[in-house]
């Protein structure tokens, strides 16, 4: 029972799932039952691929103990690289294909930056938000171009019982499920875990640690810049504007989920709880007429909230010893009373 | 006498100018565990970098069972039978104690190239086993190692290496920072290394330690082997006061 309870409150996503639960009652009771209807579930569950697909390769990347602050405008770029392809008379397909390459590359710079010169991903990656930015206004050329007729129903169309879902949201399960079964279950799981958790462990067993942090920060680029086409494509426009703040967001809702900032710990499923629980922040306060300037105001209380619950559960699940030492009886300390 | 398991001939290292390593030779008989020791800069890092792979030697040769080898990296080392154990960073501490035995070395169940899926089941079954074998008593393989003392995290160091038939233990200061009865614990895995047919290559500040523990004690200093005497022909105080 001790040992049940123990491996329950270690699981780093606890504290959102029962943020998630307190949050859904409140916003429910106060939204007079509008929030949990099918209505609005379906525009939470429409928006919230966007944002997840960001936060599970921000969640990666941080387990293995890097950064991406470019995600928010490699968001951007990729779906207007796509759309400038598709003006040039380029299939769908391959520019999509073209579109994730350049994201990989992205990544790559990133990745390659970070190890070569062996500065903070923090700041490598900063860089990479203001230039992939700033590239994104330039290929626009100012206006942001018009796309041509292109299957964009495989990402937007509603499907399922009562139309609930969207196809992105299957992208995104599909995607999901690669991801938490490719940390849990595979060896590569294993070596991107041990790298963000003991570097110099990690490299004394031959791990290809850096290779291993580069293939994170291109699969972080090349996730954010999916995202970013799936949004596009529900607003049928490429605007060079969306995604600003995105990285930050996505660092939120990997803290909130149980991702420690020093690598090591952490769940894609931590992440993306992390990002539902933003949609879900975002969308209860306006069910519930409160001003939208306070969004910003939650999801912040909310970060805050998460980790400290976080490093309670994690510490309190410490002291409940379950671990039978070689010599028990020393490490029993009686207290005064 | 037995071919030695482990022969360096001559080994020279720079490091931007410092001459690190001037021409050392050190022959390894199967077995046998050997206390390194020297004050520091003395060339004994450097000797063990060299032999688990982490840097190369600008001269001279190593030879493993009388065969002439090349260690480019960590993971050659191993796979040639040297395995090395650091004072802290040998093990992840926010993985369990399953996940750190096999890390780099995951039995996998299916797989494409050398990515794939982990057979689990057989990690933890073959990490109780691996742990029993060095008489160390955890219930379970999913612990995570950050609950370890420092001299059970040794003791699980240890149990990987058993684990995967090393022939050679270099052990890098493992008894630094940890309270005597953990020191305790760890001198006695070293010394149960003999039973288990591993060669040791014990590397400590602790004169002391090394002589509980060492069949042979091998004193480095500037870069030089300067003293290598059985241990039952020398004392603490003899090497102490060549150092």
């Amino acid at each position: 029972m001790r040992r049940l309870l123990k491996i329950y409150m270690e699981k780093p996503e606890l504290a959102g799932v029962f943020l998630l639960v307190v949050l859904t009652i409140i916003f429910q009771a106060s939204s007079n039952s509008i929030f949990l209807s099918a209505e609005n579930l379906r525009g939470v569950l429409g928006l919230l691929p966007e944002m997840g697909l960001v936060a599970i390769g921000v969640t990666i990347l941080m387990i293995c103990g890097e950064f991406d602050l470019s995600v928010g405008s490699v968001f951007a770029l990729m779906p207007m690289s796509v759309a400038i392809m598709l003006n040039h008379d380029i299939g769908f397909v391959p520019a999509v294909l073209l579109g994730l390459l350049v994201c990989a590359v992205i990544g790559f710079v990133n990745g390659y930056v970070t190890i070569a010169f062996a500065i903070p991903s923090f700041i490598a990656t900063l860089g990479m938000l203001f230039m992939a930015r700033s590239l994104t206004v330039v290929i626009s050329g100012g206006f942001p171009p018009l796309l041509p007729e292109i299957p964009s129903w495989i990402f937007t169309q509603y499907v399922g019982p009562g139309g609930l879902i969207r196809m992105s949201f299957i992208w995104f399960v599909g995607i999901a499920l690669l991801a938490g079964g490719m940390m849990s279950l595979t060896n590569f799981g294993n070596w991107i875990k041990s790298t963000g958790g003991q570097i110099e462990a990690a490299a004394s067993m031959g791990i290809p640690v850096n290779r291993v942090k580069v293939i994170c920060f291109i699969l972080c680029s090349m996730l954010a810049g999916f995202a970013g086409l799936i949004q596009v494509l529900r607003l049928n426009s490429p605007l060079p504007s969306i995604g600003v703040g995105l990285e930050l967001q996505a660092v939120a809702a990997a803290v909130i989920g149980g991702t420690a900032l020093s690598g090591g710990v952490g769940t894609v499923l931590g992440g993306i709880l992390g990002a539902l629980l933003i949609r879900v922040i975002d969308n209860g306060m306006v069910l519930s007429h409160v001003n939208a300037n306070w969004f910003q105001f939650a999801v912040g209380f909310l970060t805050v909230i998460a980790v400290i619950g976080n490093s309670w559960l994690r510490r309190t699940a410490r002291r409940i010893k379950v671990q039978v030492d070689d010599e028990p009886a020393h490490t029993r300390v009686s207290r005064p009373a | 006498m037995n071919q030695p398991i482990l022969e360096c001939r001559g080994l020279h290292k720079w490091y931007s100018g410092v001459h690190a390593l001037k021409g050392v030779s050190l022959s390894v008989a199967p077995g046998e565990s050997v206390g390194l020791v020297g004050d520091n800069g003395a060339g004994k890092s450097t000797l063990i970098k060299i032999l688990s792979g982490v840097h190369r030697q600008d001269g001279g040769e190593i030879l493993i069972e009388g065969r002439r080898v090349t260690i480019r990296n960590p993971k050659q080392a191993m796979r040639l039978g040297i395995e090395t154990i650091y004072q802290y960073n040998s093990m992840v501490p926010t993985m369990s104690i399953a996940r750190n035995l096999f890390v780099g070395r995951e039995p996998l169940k299916i797989a494409i190239g050398s990515f794939g899926l982990m057979d689990q089941k057989r990690m933890r079954q073959e990490s109780i086993q691996a742990i029993a074998d060095v008489d160390l008593h955890l219930r379970s393989p999913d612990a995570l190692v950050g609950e370890l003392s420092g001299g059970q995290r040794q003791g699980v160091a240890i149990a990987r290496a058993m684990h995967f038939k090393s022939k050679i233990l270099v052990l890098d200061e493992p008894t630094n920072h940890l309270s005597v009865k953990e020191t305790d614990k760890v001198l006695r895995f070293i010394r149960g290394l003999r039973e288990q047919n591993v060669t040791g290559i014990f590397i400590s500040h602790n004169m002391h330690h090394v002589f509980q523990s060492c069949d042979r004690i091998v004193a480095m200093a500037r870069g030089e082997i300067v003293f290598d005497q059985p241990v039952n022909e020398t004392s603490v105080e003899e090497v102490q006061d060549l150092l």
